[in-house]
């Protein structure tokens, strides 16, 4: 009762906080940026814990936020092998030979009118269809271990990639590529210097949505067979002996993974694409 | 439009064609290892043939998938438990009840987050961030859970199919309901418009655009939602259940037929968004 008790009034609290720091100047800051979003971000947590205890909830059920972090903490040699085989060896290995194929039919839709008629309809289909269907046929064909869950993810980060870069070739405008025609550059320097440069907010726009399906991927390609070890296998497993804050620390780990990953690649956009009006301050 | 048509043609037909080649290839190692311990020989075309008929064949030819998908749809009941009708019903259902609740709890937080600043400073960087989780991952989760306090069925499923379609409908309709410009908010201001006219003759039919946008997305998540959220209960029915049964019996025709399935349903939905979405901005004078 004293836990419900707490986590409402906290909740009214920082309720309250909130809105007085959106209401004053504070809010213009950086500090008001940060702070507000941290604070309604603890008070969830705040709420969760007090509420589970409040209310008696079990923990095959909903467990506490400490005991995900206790058993985060103490299982960290398990969380870093199914990191390993998940992340590192299953999404980040498809996501690389996926980006790189994807652009490279990108380069060849884009030199061949005919090719980029006939491609671009059908991958924008696709982007759009639910890819991660194949999963089960790709874990027959590659087997269990982490080559079927890449596999999974380049079908995956695929379409969306092509889509975007071979609007981004497309990108330059005519006057652009006129100017390069008059300095006699070929096919390649114009490719180089203009076209690519030109494509590069598309292209990593692309890559940002990828990132997300390629966790994804990786992820559920494991629910239809796997070593025992991964993010997926795991997290299947825990629920069938109802161990949640196990399968709470390992979507901890996702979400974690997630995140930095989209951060690096927007860090490295930043730093390709810093002539752009959108990366400019 | 036409002059992609033959493009896009020669593109499917060279799929089609590589896929043929693929499965002729892909299948032959099976249909030798059985003439080797029947002690037979075959010559190139029958090798040929019996990779095109196989009953369990590693990759089933096209028309194999066509064949199992015109008997699953037109010759069987639909309330039979082998059409892919009926599993098609329970996905289908699932997504549309999930897209319905997710649309509208997203559209009434955006509404929140545009009209209280408060909300919009600590909800709004959680909304964008959530967009780089793999939210998919607590799928399984919440179907057992809801399952262990006795939730079964289609609700477990269109709850996750809510929560993927959710926040990219919230993204979008903050941008559109924030995308008139400073000039018309004060054109109304001028007519001495108040708070609810403002929204309902000026904010809400300007973000219809961004809405549609995000909403194409969102019921493809929706689907991808509903089809993920079949797995973790033991293959029942539905989409999700055909895909997992499949691949736990190598029925590899029965998973070719229903991603197609899965397919064509995704299509015809981010197909009908889109119909709906032209007719609409055409009747509100935004598109031609």
């Amino acid at each position: 009762m004293i836990w419900t008790l707490f986590a409402l009034i906290f909740w009214a609290a920082a309720y309250w906080l909130n809105t007085k720091i959106a209401a004053s100047p504070l809010a213009e800051t950086r500090f008001g940026k940060f702070a507000v979003p941290m604070l309604f971000g603890i008070t969830l947590l705040v709420v969760w814990e007090g509420l589970v205890r409040g209310l008696d909830v079990p923990g095959v059920i909903l467990p506490p936020p400490s005991a995900i972090a206790v058993t985060f903490a103490q299982e960290l040699d398990i969380l870093r092998a199914d990191f390993i085989q998940t992340f590192v060896k299953g999404a980040l290995t498809g996501y690389l030979i996926g980006a790189m194929s994807a652009f490279a039919v990108a380069v060849a839709a884009d030199r061949y009118e005919f090719l980029r008629l006939g491609l671009l309809p059908v991958g924008s289909f696709m982007a759009a269809l639910p890819v991660i269907g194949t999963a089960p046929i790709l874990v027959m064909w590659f087997g269990f271990d982490w080559h079927s869950k890449a596999a999974v993810v380049v079908v995956m980060v695929f379409f969306p990639i092509l889509v975007n870069a071979v609007q981004g070739l497309r990108a330059s405008e005519p006057m652009q590529r006129d100017l390069m025609a008059t300095y006699a550059a070929g096919y390649w320097q114009t490719f180089w210097k203009l076209r690519l440069p030109a494509a590069m907010p598309f292209v990593f726009n692309g890559l940002k949505i990828a990132t997300t399906l390629a966790l994804i991927g990786a992820i559920v390609a494991e629910f239809f067979g796997s070593p025992i070890v991964g993010m997926g296998f795991r997290i299947s497993t825990s629920i069938g002996q109802l161990e949640l804050a196990m399968v709470w620390a390992e979507i901890v780990v996702a979400a974690l993974a997630g995140s930095a990953f989209y951060g690096l690649i927007a860090l490295a956009e930043r730093s390709t694409t810093f002539w752009h009006p959108s990366q400019r301050r | 439009m036409m002059r992609s048509l033959v493009p896009v043609l020669t593109v499917v037909m060279v799929i089609i064609g590589v896929w043929y080649v693929a499965a002729a290839w892909m299948n032959a190692t099976w249909t030798l290892q059985q003439a080797a311990r029947a002690e037979q020989q075959l010559s190139p075309v029958e090798v040929l043939q019996d990779t095109m008929v196989q009953k369990r064949p590693r990759l089933p030819a096209p028309h194999q998938v066509a064949v199992e998908l015109w008997e699953t749809t037109v010759e069987k009941k639909v309330t039979s438990k082998r059409s892919l009708i009926y599993h098609g019903w329970i996905t289908l259902s699932a997504t549309l009840l999930g897209f319905a609740i997710g649309t509208g709890l997203g559209i009434l937080l955006a509404v929140g987050i545009v009209y209280n600043r408060a909300m919009d400073m600590s909800v709004m960087p959680w909304a964008i961030a959530s967009q780089t989780i793999p939210i998919l991952a607590i799928a399984p989760m919440i179907i057992v859970v809801l399952n262990s306090i006795g939730l079964q069925g289609l609700v477990p499923k269109s709850i996750i199919s809510a929560y993927l379609s959710f926040f990219p409908v919230v993204v979008g309709m903050v941008k559109g309901l924030r995308s008139p410009d400073p000039m018309q908010l004060d054109l109304l201001k001028t007519y001495s418009a108040n708070g609810a006219q403002v929204f309902w003759q000026l904010r809400l039919p300007s973000s219809v655009p961004y809405l549609f946008t995000s909403l194409k997305v969102a019921i493809a998540a929706s689907l991808v939602g509903a089809i993920v959220g079949e797995l973790p209960t033991g293959a029942v029915a539905g989409l999700g259940a055909r895909l997992l049964a499949g691949s736990y019996y190598g029925q590899t025709v029965q998973i070719w037929s229903a991603l197609l399935a899965a397919a064509v349903l995704a299509a015809i939905l981010v197909g009908i968004v889109a119909l709906a979405e032209r007719i609409t901005l055409r009747r509100m004078g935004i598109a031609h």
